[in-house]
């Protein structure tokens, strides 16, 4: 079961060593994780994506209350929350595949930020999961590196929403 | 003002009566500082045993006990000590003195990143980086330390901040953490649940942890399970809960428990867990103790329910509170014929011991140990074979039972004993340890001497390290690694050199004097009774 969680924290040092301490403590996956300041800049907001039983999901939840540094945790499905992930893509390119990546990129709706003779950087803000399909898409072409931001989420906007 | 003075008000605001610490140069100005305070200093002989000192003298007078050491090992040597509190829930509050600020990161000489290293064992961890915010942070720490559920915090302060001048010091009236608010009280819903649950049970059981014991909540779980006639068992930590002989005490429960106790919880049909946190030696096989019956779990710390079984009725709150809240509502039951099949359980399953007469049977010896003690008296269990015989064969009266039960830290009885006897001089503290662990703090012994702390201790000698012995006389079928103790000291000598009274009984013949002769003025006396080597507690 996948579980994505928001958690504000004291924007404090030491606090993200907590946090992911805990989870290697306790045995707990992290699949993702990315953490910035808030609107409020002594609040941080860790966005954890994590997966496991429901006992588990439930104990993550549990034990990141218990955390003093903890302000707040929020618990949310995929389904229920809107999530983006950020990737710069280094690839190496020349006459004869310059234009199927371009294809790509637009179909996939990446831009291209920068430029060499030989290489270039691909931009691609989407779902996770498309940011996986876009890299199955460029491994027949070859990538240089990746970097990629982690899962940012939030819950997904309810009329009854104050 | 300097910092090192703040930190003494602090301490004094606190009400703090004893500091347990070993000083070095990084702790030096506090050290300094206290000289001008009423709080006594006690040099205890290793780290570790300053946190179990404070840790003795917290669970007696329900207050955070106090430890205060220098930077690098002694840093390091205290964590275990604070990982035993931490394990036990103990209030302390430990201070690490630390290198200038300046230095941080650098690993100059006796550095240790103490917050990082244990940030796994305390409740929450402090580094202090401006001598203003003492009071503050101060302040903070007994407030975690002291409430919801109980636990070590530890403040980190370098040499530079404990001499920075502190220019105004105003000691907090009251916390305000937006991330720390304990649930006391306990949801009126759910309460009502239980009791719906209570009415209707034929079977009802109440198996008490340390959490009642820390919540000062045994007056009113005696009261409750008198009022409706519901048994109770214990966790090793609840050991004390209930007199020992109180007619609705079951025993304790658990791999090293009373059968009857266990039969009792599996056989109920609803199962009341109050501060215990359902750990693999209170129950081995979590889903047993939900089969059919309602399991309803009461604790001050959410994360402990659900944690290793699924209750039907979870209560979060401050176990005292909750029970106040039952005592409160009125409903009728009769488990009459429940108690009658207990008390039959009771009276046949007991325990067999086959003794042999050639040496002083522990479980005798304790019974009869017990049978004598004061009766407010406090008796603190090591670890090893020791503990399960002293957890099954003492009679707690209305004294205390003290044992660390979460880290089974070896070491633990002489120092929390220290600790207890210092907290209450008035009070009859005897130390009960096997000769591995005796072998452990035995250093405290000085302690003892130069502080005039007469604790009692009694050596169960077999010369062995008798659990893990068991241990291989059943997994390994015999085959010994490890654990025999040839080269310990004479304990006589040892007793001369520390001048110390110094008892030997070899076999139970004479043991009645002997234990008259031992408990017989408040004077430190070192027991030595010599044990069958082989010898099991099961």
């Amino acid at each position: 079961m996948k579980k994505i969680y928001s958690v504000l924290v004291e924007n404090r040092s030491g606090v993200l060593c907590k946090v992911a301490g805990l989870f290697s403590r306790r045995c707990y996956n992290i699949d993702s994780l990315a953490v910035g300041e808030t609107d409020d800049p002594s609040v941080s907001c860790m966005t954890i994506v994590s997966s496991g039983d429901q006992r588990t999901v439930e104990q993550i939840e549990k034990q990141l209350n218990k955390k003093l540094d903890v302000i707040k945790v929020k618990t949310f499905d995929e389904t229920a929350s809107i999530s983006r992930e950020l990737m710069l893509m280094k690839v190496k390119y020349n006459k004869g595949n310059r234009r199927d990546i371009m294809e790509i990129c637009e179909i996939m709706r990446a831009d291209i930020v920068d430029m060499s003779k030989k290489t270039m950087i691909i931009q691609i803000c989407d779902v996770p999961e498309k940011i996986q399909l876009f890299i199955g898409m460029m491994q027949s072409i070859s990538i240089v590196e990746v970097a990629r931001t982690g899962t940012l989420a939030l819950p997904k906007c309810l009329e009854s929403d104050q | 003002m300097l910092g090192a003075d703040a930190i003494v008000k602090c301490l004094e605001a606190e009400g703090v009566t004893y500091v347990f610490g070993y000083p070095g140069v990084a702790i030096c100005p506090f050290y300094n500082s206290i000289l001008d305070s009423e709080i006594k200093t006690i040099l205890i002989r290793t780290e570790q045993n300053a946190a179990h000192a404070a840790s003795g003298l917290a669970r007696v007078t329900g207050r955070a006990g106090v430890c205060a050491v220098t930077s690098g090992p002694g840093a390091t040597n205290v964590i275990t000590g604070i990982a035993t509190a931490f394990a036990d829930s103990i209030p302390l509050v430990c201070i690490t003195g630390q290198v200038d600020s300046s230095l941080l990161g650098s690993d100059v000489f006796q550095e240790a990143d103490i917050t990082g290293a244990v940030e796994s064992f305390v409740k929450y961890s402090y580094l202090v980086k401006d001598a203003e915010e003492i009071p503050r942070i101060f302040k903070e720490a007994f407030y975690i330390a002291n409430s919801g559920r109980k636990g070590p915090v530890l403040i980190d302060v370098p040499i530079d901040v404990q001499n920075a001048v502190v220019t105004r010091f105003r000691y907090p009236q009251e916390v305000n953490l937006r991330t720390y608010k304990p649930t006391v009280k306990g949801h009126t819903v759910q309460i009502r649940k239980v009791v719906k649950e209570l009415s209707k049970a034929k079977r009802p059981i109440i198996c008490a942890g340390g959490g009642v014991l820390l919540s000062d909540a045994e007056k009113e779980l005696r009261a409750f399970a008198e009022k409706h006639r519901i048994p109770v068992v214990s966790t090793m930590m609840g050991i004390g809960v209930m007199p020992t002989r109180h007619p609705m005490y079951y025993g304790m429960v658990g791999n090293n428990g009373h059968p009857y106790a266990n039969r009792a919880m599996n056989e109920s049909d609803l199962l009341i867990m109050v501060g215990a946190r359902v750990a693999d030696r209170a129950v081995s096989q979590p889903d047993l103790i939900t089969e059919n019956k309602v399991l309803v779990h009461i604790d001050v710390d959410p994360a402990e329910i659900g944690k290793n079984v699924g209750p039907a009725i979870p209560l979060v709150g401050d176990a005292k509170h909750i029970i106040q809240d039952f005592l409160e509502e009125e409903f009728t039951c009769d488990h009459d014929a429940w108690i009658d099949v207990l008390n039959g359980y009771r009276s046949t399953m007991g325990r067999v011991r086959k003794p042999n007469p050639a040496y002083v049977d522990p479980a005798e010896l304790i019974r009869m140990l017990s049978e004598r003690m004061e009766d407010d008296a406090v008796y603190v269990a090591d670890v090893g074979q020791n503990q399960i015989w002293s957890c099954n064969y003492h009679i707690v009266k209305n004294g205390r039972f003290l044992t660390t039960g979460g880290m089974g830290t070896m070491g633990y009885s002489i120092p929390a004993a220290l600790g207890v006897k210092l907290a209450d001089r008035d009070r009859q503290v005897v130390a009960v340890c096997g000769d591995g662990s005796f072998q452990m703090s035995m250093m405290e012994l000085a302690t003892m001497r130069q502080f005039d702390v007469p604790v009692k201790i009694i050596v169960l000698k077999n010369n062995y390290l008798g659990m893990v012995r068991e241990y291989q006389h059943y997994t390994y079928r015999d085959n010994y690694s490890v654990v025999d103790l040839a080269g310990s000291p004479d304990l006589e000598k040892l007793a001369a050199a520390y001048d110390m009274k110094f008892m030997r009984l070899a076999t139970m013949e004479r043991a009645k004097e002997t234990i008259d002769a031992f408990l017989q003025n408040d004077e430190a006396v070192l027991l030595e009774c010599l044990i069958d080597p082989m010898d099991l507690v099961k």
